[in-house]
């Protein structure tokens, strides 16, 4: 108990509201900078045109119509997937739930796309 | 032809600047042979002796023993004009500045630890500036500001404390000297 009551002695009152500034500021800027990757919403594109724009807030389906059938993505809080497709070989479907800035699921044959968007994608630019 | 002889007088304060600075150069020169994880995350226990000199002394007297340290300890370790130079300046530029105002926060509720953690906040705020405008010169620099505001707080705390057991141990032989029968005007205190 002493050493402690002798340190106690060199800190003012403001010197302990400065040091839970500057580390709030800290977990404040680390929050901020090192949110990078997730996702705040959501495209669905079909032909190359934007079909569907949504947030991820909530639980939704979207039905999107291509040239072979419909393709149905889900949406969860933070997470999209494409649920089904009528495509051959289901890429787009296997790739699961997107749960990062700029991942992207491709159902090539039905022409639908599914983009999470947000700041700080993995990558800077996609060519497909 | 006579030879002229110039002959530099120097002070009471010149000597104890002198001092003061090669204590902190002595600081930084220790510092540098410990190994760190991520440049420019340093403890940057010079500082301790800034901080002293800044309350027994006041802002000019530290002023002249920070830069003073810069320019040595750049000198001693090779690294003088090289980059890391350019940023211990900046640094040490902005923790002055930081400093003339943070010494006018009343002392009641203000001492050596906000001082410190203030100072090494404004040291790492322009390192970025300068990493960003100059070396790197990319807006992912300032992705290292959350682990740089960590160490500012961390090193801020520990120097600080340091700072403020110096200042109290000082006091002290104050206090015995001027109690021991007539404290010396121009005797200066030891580090």
């Amino acid at each position: 108990m002493r050493p402690f009551a002798a340190w106690r002695e060199l800190l003012r009152p403001g010197d302990c509201a400065v040091v839970a500034l500057g580390a709030v500021l800290c977990v404040v800027a680390g929050f901020d900078l090192w949110r990078g990757g997730v996702p705040d919403g959501v495209v669905v594109r079909t032909g190359g045109k934007v079909f569907a724009e949504t947030d991820l807030s909530r639980v939704r389906r979207i039905v999107a119509p291509g040239p072979l059938g419909v393709t149905v993505i889900e949406i969860e809080p933070g997470r999209a997937r494409v649920a089904s497709d009528p495509g051959p070989r289901q890429y787009c479907v296997r790739q699961g739930w997107l749960t990062r800035a700029g991942a992207v699921a491709i159902c090539a044959p039905n022409e639908v796309s599914l983009t999470l968007t947000g700041r700080g994608g993995g990558f800077d630019s996609l060519s497909y | 032809m006579t030879r002229s002889v110039i002959e530099l007088t120097p002070t009471v304060e010149d000597r104890r600047i002198a001092r003061h600075a090669a204590a902190a150069i002595a600081l930084t020169v220790a510092e540098a042979a410990i190994p760190l994880p991520l440049p420019g995350v340093k403890p940057g226990l010079a500082n301790i002796v800034t901080l002293v000199v800044l309350a027994r002394w006041g802002w000019r007297e530290a002023a002249w023993v920070s830069l003073l340290r810069v320019f040595a300890a750049s000198l001693l370790l090779g690294q003088f004009l090289a980059p890391g130079f350019f940023l211990s300046l900046a640094g040490a530029l902005a923790s002055l500045f930081v400093l003339a105002g943070a010494m006018r926060l009343p002392r009641r509720w203000f001492g050596p630890v906000s001082h410190s953690i203030l100072a090494a906040f404004a040291h790492i705020g322009a390192q970025l500036v300068v990493a960003r405008l100059w070396l790197v010169p990319h807006d992912g620099v300032f992705y290292l500001a959350p682990l740089m505001g960590g160490a500012a707080v961390l090193f801020g705390v520990v120097n600080g404390f340091a700072a403020a057991a110096l200042l109290r141990e000082m006091r002290r032989l104050d206090g015995e000297r001027r109690g021991a029968g007539g404290i010396k005007e121009d005797a200066p205190p030891q580090l």
